[in-house]
């Protein structure tokens, strides 16, 4: 159980994903535009991702390591993350075009989305079991959210504030995302994990 | 330690306290002369526009209804004095775009003559409230605080909604303004007769009647009359001189403690308000009968050479209610129709007096200066958020609505906002907060009412193609039909022409 | 070698059963209809006039919604059509060529008209009325200001007026606008 919350903690707050370690940027630049959609996203990312992490471990110690074919990791990792991002914008198309239409192009390209394999190699890596690798891509989707719903709303204000013209538009996200990082990296040292 | 825990929940200190500059508090209240000619635009009120009921070169007596409401949210309108309507057109009004309104012009011919055909109602105890409301109706009263809704739609009994409890609203925070002032001082016995009779309108059983503390003077009119007339159900309550004290749903939860819900009325709580002088007109049409043709105005500011508080006619033009009170030159001074917090600037001094009219003030251009400099960048103090009565956050609205963001306004509650101008009042940026709100309301009325027009064109539209459609069809049909038989009656051709040749 | 083998047939039949699975989600989440073609049409300002090209409002949204068309088209829509239209479509906004016109109504000078009800057929919303050899007037509350009455008319009879400010259409400029200032002109012209 301590085990559990220590992966979460570590995960959501002290190495996440996208202010700590980097990945997952085009979805958090592309879709933190309005809070309506990164909540969606956030939900999206979160179900892909742990069903991502799961399905790969069971890829990894089924498929991979009694065939031997571990070279073939990368692809087939990225096989089950397409098809689970294929499911999830049929079912997103389906139960809301509202978000499906918010969501954009940027709900395919969770597929291309660096966090979720990088979630998956990195569960191999830590010689995690399946509930730890399930847990792990879990808390890293919950990372990934809080502080995509969190840019979100600091973009709606800054959207209404007036800021000089240079800074309109992608150079204040930028410099906000970066303030965000630093910020982030006051949890650096809560949890070694 | 329990202090500071009770303080949490203490209501919030909302409004601010503005320098009050009553400087005609102790004017009694003066008659108007006779003007030589009154304008009357035909719309006066909240609502539908009035249709005359005249015509060029009619002679009407003083009080003689000269437009009709049409349309049941409207108020009617009634000629201030005896004469002859010399025009029926155009006028500049007190409204800020400057735009003009379609007027009654009326040359007075001297006699102020009065039309006796409206009953005075003596007996109005026994009447039933639906005669009454008539009245009120027929005299064409709408709410004198500023707001200037029709009034008898106010006094409808809702058999869902009973009415509990009516206040009586004396609170005039607005600086500078005290016709509510004077006329509750020198008519307290006809306001409080007037309540009486609104009680007895709407069937409730305890009246309150709300006024600052700066004004000692009514609060010991009311008391007195009160005290020798023993009406145990109404109460005189002071109020904290703040400002917007007199704003309905801010006075109703000082007096309460209850909230009116946002988008609801008074009336959904049990309670209505009325405005002091609004309740003086009702007493006026029922025991006098005689209709709205004239209010109390105060005429001040710091350019105003003889200041005083006036009961003016309906439809003079402001400039000559200037000229009375010593101001003939207005170059220069800046003019304010109402008062200075949520007034708007005169465009045109020959805009005559209308029923909205509570002030006329004239302000030295250095004051005007004083008071309006330049915007700059909000700062983020949150003194809005503080000061706003709605419990509101200014500063971000703003933003919105600068920003042209009005899918977001909603959220943030701008349609809560009653403009009462506490904002743009502390604002340390002065940025014109309330000015901002106004662009985002009047924006999203234009784009709601761009969107009805263009379902209605759709609708034309998509009609229009079906109709064509349907004509095609049934072209076709008639074609096929006729092709048809014809086809059918191809054999037997020949002998047409047989027939033929037999007859 | 066959090591290799395996790596190809376990790939193969991976990604065959991954297919058939989303195949048979594909059955299971069918969306009918494309909903989006009525909501750019919703956003549009129905003058039918035919200024972006297409023959009408319907028509450009459906040539949006299938990516046919830039969202910059609408002129009688202006900027903010354009911006919703962007939104919805999830694309950059694109600069709209013509400014911003006022609007205006159509006006039929009826003594020269003839009766011909050329006009009456252009109409798309039909706020034309007469009949033939009659004299036409046009319902101005109900004229888009399309100008599509113009050029079949054979007499040059109608006129484009702009439409005149109403005061209850009247709406508070932006503070230190241009309309404010123009505002402001307004009145000093009244004035004098």
């Amino acid at each position: 159980m301590y085990e559990f919350a220590v992966i979460l903690l570590s995960t959501i707050l002290v190495n996440n994903y996208v202010l700590a370690k980097f990945l997952g940027i085009c979805p958090f630049l592309g879709v933190s535009g309005k809070v309506e959609t990164a909540i969606g996203m956030s939900f999206a990312v979160m179900f892909v991702m742990t069903l991502a992490s799961t399905a790969s471990w069971l890829v990894q110690q089924y498929i991979l390591i009694p065939l031997d074919i571990l070279y073939l990791q990368t692809i087939f990792f990225i096989l089950i993350i397409a098809v689970l991002v294929q499911f999830i914008e049929m079912m997103i198309h389906k139960t809301s075009p509202v978000l499906y239409q918010g969501l954009g192009i940027f709900l395919p390209l969770i597929t291309t989305n660096c966090a979720v394999l990088g979630v998956a190699l990195l569960n191999i890596q830590h010689d995690h079991g399946l509930f730890t690798s399930a847990f792990y891509g879990l808390g890293a989707a919950i990372g990934f959210g809080l502080v995509l719903i969190l840019f979100a709303g600091l973009r709606e204000r800054l959207d209404g504030a007036p800021t000089p013209k240079a800074f309109k538009g992608s150079p204040l996200t930028l410099i906000t995302a970066g303030m965000m990082s630093l910020a982030f990296m006051g949890f650096s040292g809560l949890v070694k994990f | 330690m329990l202090k500071s825990l009770r303080s949490l929940f203490q209501p919030k200190v909302t409004g601010i306290y503005p320098e009050k500059h009553k400087l005609t508090a102790t004017a009694a209240i003066a008659e108007a002369p006779l003007s030589s000619h009154y304008i009357l635009p035909l719309k006066q009120h909240i609502g539908e526009i009035c249709t005359p009921l005249v015509r060029v070169g009619d002679r009407v007596l003083k009080g003689q209804k000269i437009a009709k409401s049409q349309g049941y949210l409207s108020a009617a309108i009634h000629a201030p004095t005896s004469g002859i309507i010399t025009k029926i057109g155009e006028h500049a009004i007190t409204h800020p775009s400057g735009l003009s309104m379609e007027s009654i012009f009326i040359e007075a011919d001297g006699n102020d003559q009065w039309d006796t055909t409206l009953a005075t109602l003596q007996d109005w105890k026994q009447l039933e409230p639906s005669i009454l409301r008539e009245r009120v109706r027929l005299s064409g009263i709408a709410g004198l605080g500023g707001a200037v809704f029709p009034t008898f739609i106010k006094l409808l009994q809702d058999k869902n909604h009973p009415i509990e409890s009516v206040i009586l609203n004396g609170a005039e925070c607005e600086p500078y303004l005290t016709n509510d002032h004077r006329l509750m001082v020198e008519h307290s016995e006809e306001i409080v007769l007037g309540l009486q009779m609104i009680l007895h309108m709407v069937k409730a059983n305890t009246a309150i009647i709300a006024i600052e503390d700066n004004k000692p003077d009514a609060i010991a009119c009311f008391q007195r009359i009160i005290t020798a007339q023993e009406l145990h159900h109404i109460e005189v309550k002071s109020l904290p001189s703040s400002y917007p004290q007199g704003s309905e749903k801010q006075l109703i939860e000082f007096l309460t403690k209850k909230q009116v819900p946002a988008g609801k009325l008074p009336l959904h709580i049990g309670l209505i308000c009325q405005n002091v002088g609004t309740t003086k007109a009702i007493h006026d049409a029922i025991l006098w009968g005689k209709p709205l043709i004239e209010r109390v105005v105060t005429v001040s500011g710091d350019a105003m050479p003889n200041p005083g508080n006036m009961r003016v006619r309906l439809g003079t033009p402001i400039d000559q209610l200037l000229a009375w009170h010593g101001l003939e030159n207005m170059d220069g001074c800046h003019l304010i129709h109402g008062g200075p917090m949520m007034g708007e600037r005169l465009g045109h001094a020959h805009a005559p007096v209308v029923k909205a009219t509570n002030a006329v003030l004239a302000f030295l251009p250095q004051t005007m200066m004083a008071a309006h400099k330049e915007e700059s960048p909000c700062i983020r103090c949150g003194d809005c958020s503080q000061v706003c009565p709605a419990s509101l956050t200014p500063n971000l609205l703003a933003d919105l609505c600068r920003q042209d963001q009005f899918e977001k306004v909603a959220d943030y509650h701008l349609f809560d906002c009653i403009e009462c101008g506490c904002c743009s009042y502390v604002c340390p940026s002065h940025i014109p907060l309330v000015h901002y709100f106004r662009y985002g309301k009047g924006q999203l009325a234009t784009i709601k009412r761009e969107k009805a027009f263009a379902d209605e064109s759709r609708q034309r539209s998509s009609a229009k193609e079906a109709r064509i459609q349907r004509e095609k069809e049934a072209k076709e049909a008639a074609a096929a039909k006729r092709k048809q038989a014809r086809a059918a009656t191809a054999p037997v051709t020949p002998p047409t022409q047989p027939t033929e040749g037999q007859s | 070698m066959q090591n290799l083998f395996t790596a190809m047939l376990s790939f193969s039949l991976f990604a065959l059963i991954s297919g058939i699975l989303l195949a048979i989600a594909t059955r299971f989440f069918k969306v009918e209809g494309d909903p989006i073609v009525e909501k750019i049409d919703a956003l549009l300002p129905q003058t039918q006039c035919g200024q972006c090209g297409f023959p009408g409002c319907k028509p450009y949204a459906t040539a949006v919604a299938e990516e046919r068309a830039e969202v910059n088209h609408c002129i009688p829509g202006g900027e903010r059509t354009m911006l919703a239209i962007a939104d919805l479509m999830g694309v950059e906004p694109k600069e709209i060529e013509e400014g911003p016109t006022a609007p205006m109504v159509a006006f039929i000078r009826e003594d020269e008209c003839i009766g011909c009800t050329l006009c009456i057929k252009s109409c798309p919303v039909d706020a034309i009325v007469g009949a033939p050899k009659q004299y036409h007037t046009i319902i101005a509350k109900d004229c888009t200001g399309c100008t599509l009455c113009l050029e079949p008319c054979p007499v040059d009879c109608i006129d484009m007026l702009i439409k005149p400010e109403l005061l209850e259409h009247w709406a508070w400029p932006l503070p230190g606008s241009n309309r404010a200032e123009l505002g402001h002109e307004r009145k000093e012209q009244h004035h004098a």
